[in-house]
């Protein structure tokens, strides 16, 4: 929540702010080492279409009215790598600020990032203009969380699905767009008749349907999807999530697949990236992250999901944090997590644990990671 | 207090007991039927889960429980409400004012706009300390921090004074529980209290709602759509859908044997935590409008199990004993299906 109202104090400072790059960025670019061959999938024969690194994303907090100085920096992404194989759903889990979204807005080229990469293809998608961006907005696009917001209530489903093609008339001919249209939303699982219909009446499922099929409009490589199943009821979620993985393995796409809900991102996932405040603190495949944790926090994060069976309440052992998370203007040094962590020791508070493959196999992020069993 | 009861007196029946009750909301594209016959009730020291999809009725019975309908549109055409034996539809407002301040409490899913951005947190406990106790505004002040303290609010004393935004999700909910307890009520609705947060979170406010309860042996209504959170805290579950109960049991025998096609479905859609599953089993199609519930069961046109009688006769509530009842014509057979 904070990170939106902060971005809409943004304004046009972000030269000015790409100049501030302090020192902490330089150091988190050191920190980079060894991890680049653990961040690969083990998937040999696959090719990453999307390498992550480094990427950082901060937002100046503002104050005053008439002569606004900025007195601190949101640290939302702070130092993010991963790859993202062709075909492949790399699964991003954390909680409320954590700066998921935020990484997802950065993917799509919304916001400008801080510092970092992002290579598309080999291209760095940061370093694009023109011809060749216009190109990658094709090979990207997103799914919103919430199907009541993302949604012009005034534009027919059939606006709506068709805009991409007015924008890149090159992907569809005028004459060929309402076939298209039509097309789409029968692959998504609407009636392609109601293509008149707006979106107020649609059901919730529907309207996620809705936002698929724009998504799918321009043939795109990869989808990031943030939070595409949360504002929905368990039945419909269900709906949306098959449709999801059918799409997958039908058109090729890999997807970011940016949720909080642990069940539904272990289901869709090959391999999970675990945040919190900002830094990536475990990734692995999906079998290492959810019966192989290795860093407290995504244990204590697994553990916390209550279990549908009242048979084990009581019986299954839950990591309970205390507090809140801290505030990522001001985060806690070294290990982010410290101020939450029962193992928490000096070290922590004085060197930042670096993302790499520690006893398990995998890369963590806690200078004492242990594999620890918590999901029943 | 109020006094038309015995507080220390053993209440005949239930202690909060919603019997039958018909709610619609009259509007211009029709009347919607939102509550068809509901009935529950809630013991002392009794968690009872209403379990439900969006629209299933599960929020709008809890308002009528609290009085707090939006009427018009809303009008409760039918039932009894009874609170300690006395119906709370046939009573005055003041009356009615007095069961909301010290009998039954709510809190609500989404905390911020629950509270009032402009008064501190401090005051808005405070209120209804001096309304309804008559206390001075420094008692009531010390009563504050003293509840801000029992929800684990760190600093309570400096807290007391803030305002809800300079309060995390987490807090907030905390706070409005530190709230609903002031005037130490009875029953307690909890309306959806932890969608809104994160797992780490939810699982500290769940903890925290569980042991209060306890320790003041409250009736807890939970209302809520999430299964697991159920599993956790529920002795009995109401499952709602087209603004009736469709099943009702305790919470190990529901999980076990589901009595309901809809129970059984929502169980089957759920992803799991524990392993990678391949494709979902789906409910098909969607949740009926409530301007024009399908006749017989309004499951039916969902329902795998659907016969031709399910779209003509209502099914009554089946008894499969242990307090269980299902609403659904084959009930005896799915659970006895092991």
């Amino acid at each position: 929540m904070s990170e939106r109202s902060l971005r809409s104090e943004k304004s046009g400072t972000e030269r000015s702010l790409r100049s501030e790059k302090s020192g902490t960025e330089r150091s988190l670019r050191s920190e980079k080492s060894g991890t680049e061959r653990s961040l690969r999938s083990e998937n040999p024969g696959t090719e990453p279409i999307l390498e992550v690194r480094d990427l950082v994303k901060h937002f100046p907090v503002r104050v005053g009215v008439l002569f606004k100085h900025t007195v601190g920096q949101v640290r939302a992404v702070d130092g993010v790598s991963f790859d993202l194989n062709k075909g492949e759903t790399l699964g991003v889990v954390g909680e409320s600020g954590c700066g998921k979204s935020t990484l997802a807005q950065v993917l799509m080229r919304l916001e400008p990032p801080t510092s970092g990469t992002a290579r598309f293809n080999g291209r760095d998608i940061f370093a694009m203009r023109g011809a060749e961006l216009r190109k990658l907005r094709r090979s990207i696009q997103i799914v919103l969380q919430d199907p009541y917001t993302s949604l012009n209530p005034r534009m027919t489903v059939g606006d709506i699905v068709g805009e991409p093609f007015e924008i890149h008339p090159e992907v569809a001919p005028k004459g060929s767009r309402a076939g298209k249209v039509r097309e789409l939303l029968d692959v998504v699982g609407l009636n392609p008749e109601h293509l008149n219909r707006y979106p107020h009446q649609f059901s919730g499922g529907q309207r996620q349907r809705i936002g698929i099929a724009r998504a799918l409009a321009l043939r795109p490589d990869v989808i990031i999807c943030d939070e595409p199943v949360s504002a929905l009821d368990v039945s419909i979620q269900a709906q949306v999530m098959n449709l999801l993985g059918d799409l997958q393995s039908e058109f090729g796409l890999s997807y970011v697949f940016i949720a909080h809900d642990l069940s539904v991102v272990r289901h869709l996932s090959d391999r999970v990236a675990v945040m919190y405040l900002g830094k990536v603190v475990e990734i692995g495949t999906e079998e290492e992250i959810y019966n192989h944790p290795m860093h407290p926090y995504t244990q204590a994060l697994l553990s916390a999901v209550p279990v549908a069976d009242p048979t084990v309440r009581g019986q299954r052992q839950v990591i309970r944090l205390e507090g809140d998370v801290p505030s990522p203007v001001d985060p806690p040094s070294g290990c982010r997590f410290r101020t939450r962590c029962w193992k928490a020791q000096e070290i922590c508070a004085q060197e930042v644990p670096e993302l790499e493959p520690r006893g398990g196999g995998h890369p963590s992020a806690c200078h004492f990671a242990e594999e620890r069993s918590v999901v029943p | 207090m109020a006094d038309s009861y015995e507080p220390g007196a053993v209440p005949d029946g239930p202690l909060l007991e919603v019997e039958d009750l018909y709610v619609e909301f009259r509007t211009r594209d029709g009347v919607a039927k939102v509550l068809n016959g509901v009935s529950y009730h809630v013991d002392a020291g009794e968690t009872l889960a209403v379990l439900g999809e969006s629209g299933s009725g599960k929020s709008v019975t809890a308002q009528a429980i609290m009085g707090i309908l939006d009427t018009p549109p809303a009008v409760v055409t039918g039932g009894e409400i009874r609170f300690h034996g006395e119906n709370l539809l046939a009573v005055g407002e003041e009356r009615r004012n007095e069961v909301r301040a010290e009998g039954v409490a709510i809190i609500f899913q989404d905390a911020l706009s629950a509270l009032n951005p402009v008064y501190t947190v401090g005051f808005q406990i405070e209120e209804q300390l001096r309304v309804r106790q008559g206390m001075s505004r420094r008692d009531a002040r010390d009563r504050a921090v003293e509840l801000l303290d029992l929800v684990r609010i760190p600093n309570a004393a400096r807290r007391v004074r803030q305002y809800p935004h300079e309060f995390s999700g987490g807090m907030r909910q905390r706070a409005m529980i530190a709230m609903s307890l002031a005037l130490d009520p009875e029953v307690l609705i909890a309306d959806e209290p932890t969608t809104a947060l994160d797992v780490t979170v939810q699982a500290q406010i769940m903890d925290l709602l569980k042991e209060i309860q306890v320790e003041r042996r409250m009736g807890l209504i939970l209302i809520t759509h999430d299964l697991g959170v159920v599993a956790e805290v529920a002795d009995r579950i109401a499952v709602m859908y087209a603004g009736r109960i469709v099943e009702h049991a305790d919470a190990v025998s529901l999980y076990r044997t589901p009595g309901h096609p809809y129970t059984a479905a929502l169980m089957d859609s759920l992803p799991r935590l524990d392993q990678k599953g391949s494709t979902l089993n789906t409910i098909k199609g969607l949740p009926p409008s409530l301007l024009n519930i399908p006749p017989g069961c309004p499951f039916h046109p969902r329902c795998p199990r659907a016969e031709d009688r399910c779209a003509v006769e209502v099914p009554p509530d089946h008894r499969l004993g242990l307090g269980r009842t299902s609403k659904c014509h084959f009930a005896e057979e799915l659970v006895s299906r092991v």
